[in-house]
């Protein structure tokens, strides 16, 4: 019954898809205001179906329905109640209803806050965000129902494929999915203001708090990815540069450009077409994601198993989206007027600056993510691209790009003043410098790169801090005004600044990790000791242990530095006989934000078991800095004039966002 | 500056940027990108000694043979041809007899294969994509015998 009432749902869903894929953009056409009015209903009906159907699976694995063969596929009665819940998208079919169901949730939220967007906008806006949904849900229904039912229901599930039983990957694809189809609204605005042909300040200032959520999500779940990766797959590793982890990155920059040209059209009314390309780009890049991810056309660590013939349906959604939506963008954009003029050494200049390296870096990262396939296609050589491809192309890319970041805040619009923004940025040089060569005294010479690394870690850090002290008058003026005018700055200042300073973080953390981090493989005995930078590990013996739907066997280490006892490690290897799949769960020992990392591998025949440990100085900081970056995100959020539901434009701009552009 | 000329700019910036990336993207395909091939294709090939490449099959059945020092040594197969890979190291949860398998390294006087990295898939349903082409090109392969 349930899974019935669910698969229905969908149905219905659809089916209001269909009409608010139409209905508005005719009442649009005609000026007529209850056919777009109609629109804001049907979003929200469209959001309460696809939360039934979504609500109809999650509650057919929680009762351990077998007779549903998603479920039978994919759990087993005896897991924990949260994995049986999380596994509603550990899977396939289940990860695309969750797709929708964030889908239909965003078309929702504009419905009801997009109250003072202007009526044709909204109609136009909400109708294309149901183009994409229809689309999805035939997807779904024609080639991946998680409804379908198998006459015999079997006694026992399958079980969730084990290495997705951890708490990390269960909110890792919500959030990723939050990120890429977030940026589906950003899509529609753009879909929507060429369908219109005009577009000024108050557009951008629509999208983008929608832009900035989608990117906050995305921003956390590319993090969250990257540190199960680290913790689950035992190799200590914190990104592969695996297809997946790439098609998840993508939209990241594009989606950062985006924000940041967003800024320049807000505020200037400038790089408006560029704007409009970005938009559809990130999306696109969000689908290209989805596409890579689900059709199984790339190996990688992460994918699922998936069959042909959806790749084949996905691809062809691909080609609609992006084909149209770039075609649409070349016939219309010429019609867009063009705004304000900047000189080159600007904050648009600057902001131009970012885009382009953000947009380049990501074209960087597109080539070696689909060259292996294109090559294949062309010529049937396989071919794999790997970390040194992304190494050499990525990373000069993104140096001048974080040497840059204290800079462009210190702007003025318009035309700046590129020598008094180096002046104030004196003392973020300076740190930076004495980080260089205390870096190099502790060092000696045989890291070369590390201390320019460093050294710019501490620059972007405290350069994106210097704005809010200028703007303050920290140092100048007594402490008590400076803490008034630090209240009273806009929220979105203190955003940047947050966010520039998380990237720092972040980059301190990579920069620590991969140049000082260590690593010892050996095979242990009970009673033998392995040591590594200074920390002693005794292999006190194995213990058997077990779990609701596991067995596992733990290697009990005492962690000895500078021979008092600091605590105890206890790798394991766990065993699930449903999938006859065994899972390596390292052990980490947390200290400050440095860890230690310790996985076990097979055990001899001499009753040895081999051992890997390493030391990871620093590395909790690369997701630190995301989660700071996050927090920047929240703060330029909650800024007045980006509440969701923004207020009402300027009279001037009213004015202008009246009249046709030419 | 007049408009022309900061248009001017801002194109040919963007021109360097993207001919510096384009450049980069260039050399490290030349440098960085490693091939894959089937046993078959190793053996019938001759490619040059210590050639970087992917080597992709099944473990052969029997083959697996453990050393000290985390030395292991085992036969990549597609039916027709083995290689024999050497690694040393911790070998993933999912490798085994007779299971799918990738290893990366680079190929010695003797034709086999010393790798540094060495793949299993995360799935016990799931077959990387090139084993399966490797063991289709044999004719090993049946079609739903893994999926």
């Amino acid at each position: 019954m349930i899974p019935e009432l669910g698969h229905y749902a969908l149905v219905l869903a659809l089916a209001l898809a269909l009409i608010q894929a139409v209905a508005p953009m005719i009442g649009a056409l005609y000026r007529d205001a209850s056919l777009m009015r109609l629109a804001r209903t049907t979003a929200i009906v469209q959001f309460l179906f696809v939360a039934l159907s979504f609500l109809a699976l999650t509650l057919c694995y929680v009762t351990s329905d077998f007779s549903v063969v998603n479920v039978y596929e994919n759990s087993h009665s005896m897991m924990p109640l949260i994995y049986k819940i999380t596994s509603t998208w550990g899977n396939h079919e289940g990860s695309m209803l969750l797709w929708v169901f964030i889908l239909a949730l965003f078309g929702a939220l504009v419905a009801i806050f997009g109250g003072n967007l202007p009526a044709t906008l909204k109609a136009h806006v909400l109708a294309v965000q149901s183009w994409i949904a229809t689309a999805f849900y035939l997807f779904i229904l024609l080639t991946s129902n998680p409804f379908l039912r198998q006459a015999q229901a079997p006694f026992e599930g399958r079980d969730l494929n084990p290495i997705l039983q951890d708490m990390g990957l269960a909110i890792h694809p919500p959030l990723l999915y939050l990120g890429y189809v977030g940026f589906s609204i950003a899509f529609s605005f753009a879909i929507a203001a060429l369908i219109e042909g005009r577009i000024d300040a108050a557009w951008a200032r629509w999208v983008r708090p929608w832009t900035l959520a989608a990117w906050m999500a995305l921003t956390l779940g590319i993090a969250m990815g990257s540190y199960w990766a680290y913790y689950e797959l035992g190799w200590g590793g914190y990104w592969f540069w695996d297809p997946v982890e790439n098609a998840s990155l993508m939209p990241w920059l594009a989606g950062t450009a985006l924000l940041h040209s967003a800024v320049v059209m807000e505020k200037r009314n400038a790089l408006k077409i560029w704007t409009v390309l970005l938009a559809i780009l990130a999306f696109s890049l969000s689908l290209i994601g989805t596409f890579l991810v689900r059709s199984g056309v790339l190996t990688s660590v992460h994918t699922f198993a998936s069959d042909p013939s959806r790749g084949v349906f996905i691809l062809a959604i691909l080609v609609l989206f992006i084909g149209g939506g770039l075609t649409l963008f070349a016939w219309r954009a010429p019609m867009l007027r063009q705004g304000g003029l900047f000189a080159p050494i600007s904050r648009e200049g600057a902001l131009v600056f970012n885009n382009l390296f953000l947009t380049t870096a990501c074209l960087t990262v597109f080539v070696g993510t689909l060259y292996p396939l294109a090559l294949e296609a062309l010529t049937g050589e396989k071919i794999s691209v790997g970390a040194p491809f992304f190494n050499l192309t990525f990373a000069p890319l993104f140096i001048p790009l974080l040497f840059a970041m204290p800079f462009g805040p210190l702007l003025a619009w318009k035309r700046g003043d590129l020598l008094a923004a180096a002046q104030r940025l004196m003392a973020a040089f300076g740190i930076g410098l004495v980080a260089i060569a205390a870096t190099f005294v502790a060092q000696g010479a045989h890291a070369v790169l590390a201390p320019f690394g460093i050294g710019l870690a501490f620059f972007v850090m405290v350069g994106s801090l210097v704005d809010i002290s200028e703007r303050t008058g920290l140092f100048r003026v007594p402490f008590k005004v400076a803490r008034q005018r630090a209240i009273g700055l806009p929220r979105s200042a203190w955003g940047t600044a947050v966010a520039h300073f998380g990237m720092g973080v972040t980059l301190l953390g990579i920069v620590c990790v991969t140049t000082w981090a260590s690593e010892r493989i050996v095979a242990l005995k009970p009673a033998q000791t392995v040591s590594l930078d200074g920390y002693d590990l005794v292999f006190d013996g194995m213990v058997q242990r077990s779990g609701p739907n596991f067995r596992e066997l733990a290697a009990k280490f005492t962690v000895r530095r500078g021979g008092v006892v600091i605590g105890e490690m206890a790798p394991a290897k766990r065993t699930f006989s449903s999938r006859s799949m065994s899972t390596t769960e390292a052990a980490l020992m947390t200290r400050g934000v440095s860890q230690l990392y310790l996985s076990l591998g097979d055990t001899n025949d001499d009753g040895s078991i081999a051992v890997r440990l390493y030391h990871k100085p620093l590395v909790l900081l690369i997701w630190l800095g995301a989660v700071v970056m996050m927090l920047g995100g929240l703060l330029s959020l909650s800024d007045r004039r980006l509440r969701i539901g923004a207020p009402k434009p300027a009279k001037a701009v009213a004015k202008s966002a009246l009249q046709p552009a030419e | 500056m007049t408009r022309k000329q900061r248009r001017l700019v801002l194109i040919g910036g963007s021109v360097g940027v993207l001919a510096i990336a384009v450049a980069l993207v260039l050399v490290s395909l030349r440098d960085s990108i490693v091939f894959f091939n089937s046993p078959t294709d190793v053996v019938e090939k001759h490619l040059a000694v210590g050639t970087r490449m992917r080597i992709g099959g099944l473990v052969k059945p029997g083959s697996l043979e453990r050393g000290d020092n985390l030395n292991v040594r085992f036969a990549v197969t597609d039916g027709n041809h083995d290689v024999t890979v050497r690694y040393q190291g911790i070998v993933p949860d999912l490798f085994r007899e007779g299971q799918g398998v990738v290893a990366e390294g680079k190929l010695e006087a003797n034709g086999s294969l010393i790798a540094d990295t060495v793949l299993a898939k995360h799935d016990e349903r799931y077959m990387p994509r090139e084993v399966v082409d490797a063991l289709k090109k044999s004719g090993r392969w049946q079609e739903g015998e893994v999926k």
